[in-house]
């Protein structure tokens, strides 16, 4: 089976500060591939080294093709990408970020497509109207997701979903990264510092010390490495 | 009761001219984050080149009005990609200095190829008044305050109905996500210097005719319209038009019917509103007040 996203020896800095030091990892077609690690770690880096929004080296290939150009070029290519702290644009209404959402697709069903992805999230019809920055964090973060699906991409790239939400609404944005990874087979590629749910959610995991991969392999694996569990499961 | 009528409708006139300038800042805050100084020189370069298109070449004025309009809009986009995007990278304040040092470029071209005489020009409207309810009122009032309304309407469908004016506000309110999503921001930002620098050259071309065409046609224009920018809020398009008109009628009335402004002092009475809203309530009427996320 050939990976949609490979990184091949990819490494980033931002000035003085090497971020990634040769990174290697592939994301299969059809799955949830996690990255875990502390903070520091360089998984926040390893996405943007995907998307164009930090300089790197090395090679990542997207669906046999190489990956090349800034972020518009990566967005264009199939890859949405939730970044860290609720992607959302929080002076524009609800309606408005999730049709920035389908911006660079061409055919265009903007009613359909807002109804589509309401399935996942059934509040959002009746607060189309209301500014991103007046909802909750959790649903700012469930909006930055469901932007993400108006692109209809091919991989998803999700940045510490968790961050600074309450449990059940984690439990709830995992169960529904889930669904959309069972029912439409959308690939995901995950960074969070909550391991276990990372761990429950994906196929595959890579754990990231100081810009390296420290360990990988299938996340039932993980579970049982020592190491991963001390350090990032806590018993 | 008819004779304030009349100073209203004279007033809403000139803060048409005034709303209209500055709203071209607001887009330019709203895009770049700063305040544009040469907006009112490049106006008056567009006001320049209308006057030679309508003058020496013959040319009616709407096709003249339409060209520099388009002329304009090429102009300022190329303003933002040659001139601006090159000293984007460093302090706000660097490039509030190149705008400034574009107005002086600008104010010396426009007086080295068109001299500084004083000319006269020619109104699109007729200089006649109709009468409305007793109330007598010149059409070229009307007309000016139709052409800016038009081009209020023409934007907000531009902005809120159309994909492109949707991502030229991505673009400005969160470059870095709206760059995420696939918008190209600096084709959209240059697109805002270019509907701006068309603002400005609306603003021109009708202020002309009342007032002379020379040089320094925008230099106290652009004062009214910081004055009508800062009063509406810096970052709010509506609050520029609200702005805008607000200045026109209460400037217009003040000389009216307050004896010692007259017309010396309505210049010293914007900068008295630049002060005063400045001090009392720095967002404006319609402005966001400034939150930094800790």
């Amino acid at each position: 089976m050939t990976a949609l996203l490979e990184l091949n020896d990819v490494s980033a800095r931002y000035g003085p500060v090497q971020a990634l030091r040769g990174v290697t990892l592939e994301v299969p077609e059809g799955q949830v591939v996690a990255v875990l690690g502390a903070n520091g770690a360089g998984k926040t880096t390893t996405l943007r080294a995907v998307s164009g929004t930090v300089r790197r080296t090395g090679s990542i290939t997207f669906a046999g093709m190489p990956l090349k150009g800034g972020p518009e070029a990566v967005a264009k290519a199939g890859i949405a990408h939730v970044p860290e702290g609720r992607g959302t644009f929080t002076e524009l209404s609800v309606v408005d970020n999730l049709k920035l959402g389908a911006y660079t697709r061409r055919e265009r069903n903007l009613r359909g497509d807002i109804e589509r992805v309401s399935e996942w999230f059934p509040w959002i019809p009746e607060r189309a109207d209301q500014t991103a920055g007046t909802l909750s964090g959790g649903e700012q973060q469930m909006l930055a997701l469901a932007r993400a699906l108006m692109a209809k991409p091919r991989l998803l790239m999700l940045d510490e979903p968790s961050l600074g939400l309450a449990p059940m609404i984690v439990r709830e944005i995992f169960r529904i990264v889930r669904e959309l990874n069972e029912r439409d087979g959308l690939t995901v590629l995950v960074v969070e510092q909550d391991a276990r749910i990372a761990l429950d959610t994906a196929s595959t995991a890579y754990v990231l010390e100081v810009g390296k991969v420290a360990v990988e392999g299938p996340s039932a694996d993980l579970r049982e490495n020592e190491s991963v569990r001390r350090s990032y499961l806590g018993y | 009761m008819a004779d304030f009528m009349q100073q209203v409708v004279a007033g809403l006139a000139s803060g048409s001219i005034y709303a209209s300038l500055a709203l071209a800042l607001v887009l330019i805050h709203r895009a770049t984050g700063v305040i544009n100084f040469a907006q009112g020189e490049m106006a008056t370069l567009s006001t320049y080149l209308a006057w030679t298109l309508t003058t020496n070449h013959g040319w009616s004025y709407w096709p003249a009005f339409a060209v520099t309009l388009a002329l304009s809009f090429a102009g300022g986009a190329a303003v933002h990609q040659g001139i601006i995007r090159p000293n984007e990278k460093g302090s706000v304040l660097r490039v509030v200095i190149v705008t400034i040092g574009l107005l002086l470029l600008i104010n010396g071209a426009v007086t080295w190829i068109w001299s500084g005489e004083v000319r006269a020009v020619q109104s699109p409207f007729p200089t006649r008044t109709i009468e409305i309810g007793g109330v007598a009122i010149s059409i070229q009032d009307i007309g000016t305050i139709g052409v800016v309304v038009g081009t209020m309407v023409l934007l907000w469908f531009l902005f809120q109905r159309t994909k492109i004016g949707l991502a030229m506000r991505a673009a400005s309110v969160n470059p870095a996500e709206a760059r995420l999503v696939g918008v190209r921001v600096t084709w959209m930002l240059s697109l805002g210097w270019g509907l701006a620098a068309m603002l400005g050259a609306i603003s021109g071309m009708l202020a002309a005719p009342s007032v002379f065409l020379d040089p320094n046609l925008m230099a106290a224009i652009l004062i009214y319209a910081f004055a009508a920018a800062v009063l509406g809020g810096i970052d709010s398009p509506v609050g520029a038009i609200v702005g805008g008109l607000t200045l026109g009628v209460g400037l217009n009335l003040l000389g009216t019917y307050v004896d010692f402004v007259g017309a010396d002092l309505r210049l010293p009475g914007a900068l008295f509103v630049i002060l005063v809203v400045l001090l009392v309530r720095p967002s404006g009427i319609f402005g966001h007040r400034a939150v930094k996320r800790v």
